[in-house]
């Protein structure tokens, strides 16, 4: 004789999710925004770090390195926290758990971002430079018109890869209390108990869906960006 | 009537001194074409002119207004002074228009349209009209070198620098890249080129200069220099040039 299983998983069960999913969804789009917060962030961040320890002279690319270092070696629930509370307990700027989460989970994708950005400038042959410095572009143009276009098609596939995860780390939100998808899954779960796995399911499903798409449409800009004869490894 | 003077430049990286005092006076509208031994300094010399490297020591002047003075806009002097590399370097990521067109619309300031008018004309004058759309993978080794002369052409410069422009070509496409230089010695442009074409030399150098070991050694006309060369150095180097590419040159 087994027990009956705690969290079953039965047709009925399954049936009593549906009325739950606009609540999910609701929770998915903070996911969303998190999301598009944080790689626009670390985008910008990412380029900014990537040019600095590339082209900036040795004190400030070190800056860039220390940078790096600091936002990739240290664990994001760790970021997440030290930003919610550093901000808003230790100095008292007024940030909500939802910018504190774009925030981390923002200037950390930077870091990972910046590296796909600095291999790809590195991987621009140094003729490029000298052929736009030779008709009289100054190094901010040159950098602008010539090197960052090519850059950054390089820098499209490990950026999806990036994509991908840092979609599913703005989950880590729920840990700084933003009632993002996975906070709404503790309230139906704490309402409904044996609804846990076919949520937690759902949840999982809407998250494969989204990488599903994401990887699309960076597919599709891939393709629409592609240059013949210049390569955008896959 | 002078263009360009450069004065005594040194030039040394590491333990190697590449430049050891190199000086030559160039006259509007003179072609000079610059031979030597690999690694004697010649691409070093044509980077110092424009500073694309930086010279240790030594005065370069274009007209009246000294290149190596700190105090000069060095972007406004490379606008003036085009450069035709060895391996094109056309920017990938753009086609043969844009490739004209970029100093055009970020360095000269052309609005688009008359930007456009102007690349297309200078890709007329190099035969590739018909190749505006496409992107430099998509054109052979003397296509690409010819756009990289329009892009260097459509900037009007007072001169252009051609750093062994065919050596990285197939033998049946240097033809069409000499065929434009030739055009525009005839047509009274400024250049120095360094070269292997030893033919080409002969017929349009108004002046050959002989360079190894990171001086020069000697130069004047092409008649002189080939028929009686005055350093046993330049014969031994004429001679070596033959063999390698037959008794005229190409
Ligand atoms: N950027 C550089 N760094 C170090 N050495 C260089 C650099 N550029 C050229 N050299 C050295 O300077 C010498 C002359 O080079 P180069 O001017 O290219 O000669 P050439 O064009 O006559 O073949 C060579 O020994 C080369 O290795
Ligand atoms: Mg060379």
């Amino acid at each position: 004789m087994f027990p009956s299983p705690s969290f079953p998983l039965t047709a009925e069960t399954w049936l009593r999710v549906g009325p739950y999913i606009p609540v999910l969804l609701r929770g998915l789009g903070v996911n969303i925004q998190i999301l598009l917060g944080l790689i626009a962030l670390g985008f910008v961040v990412g380029i900014l770090i990537a040019l600095l320890e590339v082209y900036a002279p040795r004190p400030l690319a070190f800056v860039g390195s220390a940078y790096a270092w600091f936002f990739r070696g240290v664990p994001e629930i760790v970021l997440l926290f030290l930003f919610y509370f550093g901000l808003s307990r230790t100095f008292n700027i007024p940030v909500s758990p939802f910018l504190a989460a774009v925030l981390a989970l923002g200037l950390r994708s930077s870091a990972y971002q910046a590296q796909i950005f600095r291999g790809a400038l590195l991987s621009i042959p140094h003729g490029q430079m000298m052929a736009a410095r030779a008709l009289g572009l100054g190094p901010v143009r040159a950098i602008f018109h010539v090197i960052l276009p090519q850059a950054l098609r390089l820098s499209l596939a490990g950026w999806s890869n990036e994509f991908s995860s840092v979609l599913k780390d703005t989950t880590l939100a729920w840990g700084i209390g933003v009632v993002e998808v996975m906070r709404q899954a503790a309230y139906i779960r704490g309402r409904d108990f044996p609804l846990t796995l076919p949520i937690y399911l759902t949840v999982a499903f809407m998250f494969l869906v989204l990488t599903y798409a994401g990887n699309w449409a960076i597919g599709a800009v891939e393709k629409r960006l592609r240059v013949p004869g210049l390569e955008t490894r896959r | 009537m002078t263009l360009l003077t450069v004065e005594d430049v040194h030039k040394r990286y590491g333990r190697e001194e590449v430049l050891k005092g190199v000086s030559l006076t160039l006259n509007r509208g003179e072609t000079k074409v610059v031979i030597g031994p690999s690694g004697t300094g010649k691409s070093t010399l044509l980077r110092c002119v424009n500073r694309l490297t930086e010279p240790d020591s030594g005065r370069i002047w274009l007209e009246n207004v000294e290149v190596t003075s700190a105090k000069t806009d060095i972007n406004h002097i490379r606008a003036q002074i085009g450069f035709v590399f060895q391996d094109f370097n056309l920017f990938t990521h753009l086609t043969a228009l844009d490739n004209v067109r970029l100093g055009l619309v970020s360095v000269k300031k052309l609005p688009k349209k008359e930007a456009t008018d102007r690349a297309m004309a200078e890709l007329e004058r190099v035969g590739l009209r018909h190749k505006a759309k496409a992107y430099p993978a998509q054109l052979s080794g003397g296509q690409q070198q010819r756009v990289s002369i329009a892009r260097a052409l459509a900037m009007d410069p007072k001169l252009i620098l051609f750093d062994e422009p065919t050596s990285a070509l197939d033998p049946e496409l240097i033809g069409e890249v000499l065929a434009v230089m030739i055009r525009l010695a005839e047509e009274g442009m400024t250049m120095i080129v360094v070269t292997h074409e030893m033919g080409f030399a002969r017929s349009v150098a108004d002046e050959i200069v002989f360079m190894e070991g990171g001086v020069i050694v000697e130069h004047g006309p092409p008649d002189r220099l080939f028929r009686s060369p005055e350093k046993p150095r330049t014969a031994e180097f004429l001679r070596r040039i033959s063999e390698l590419y037959g008794q005229e040159g190409r």
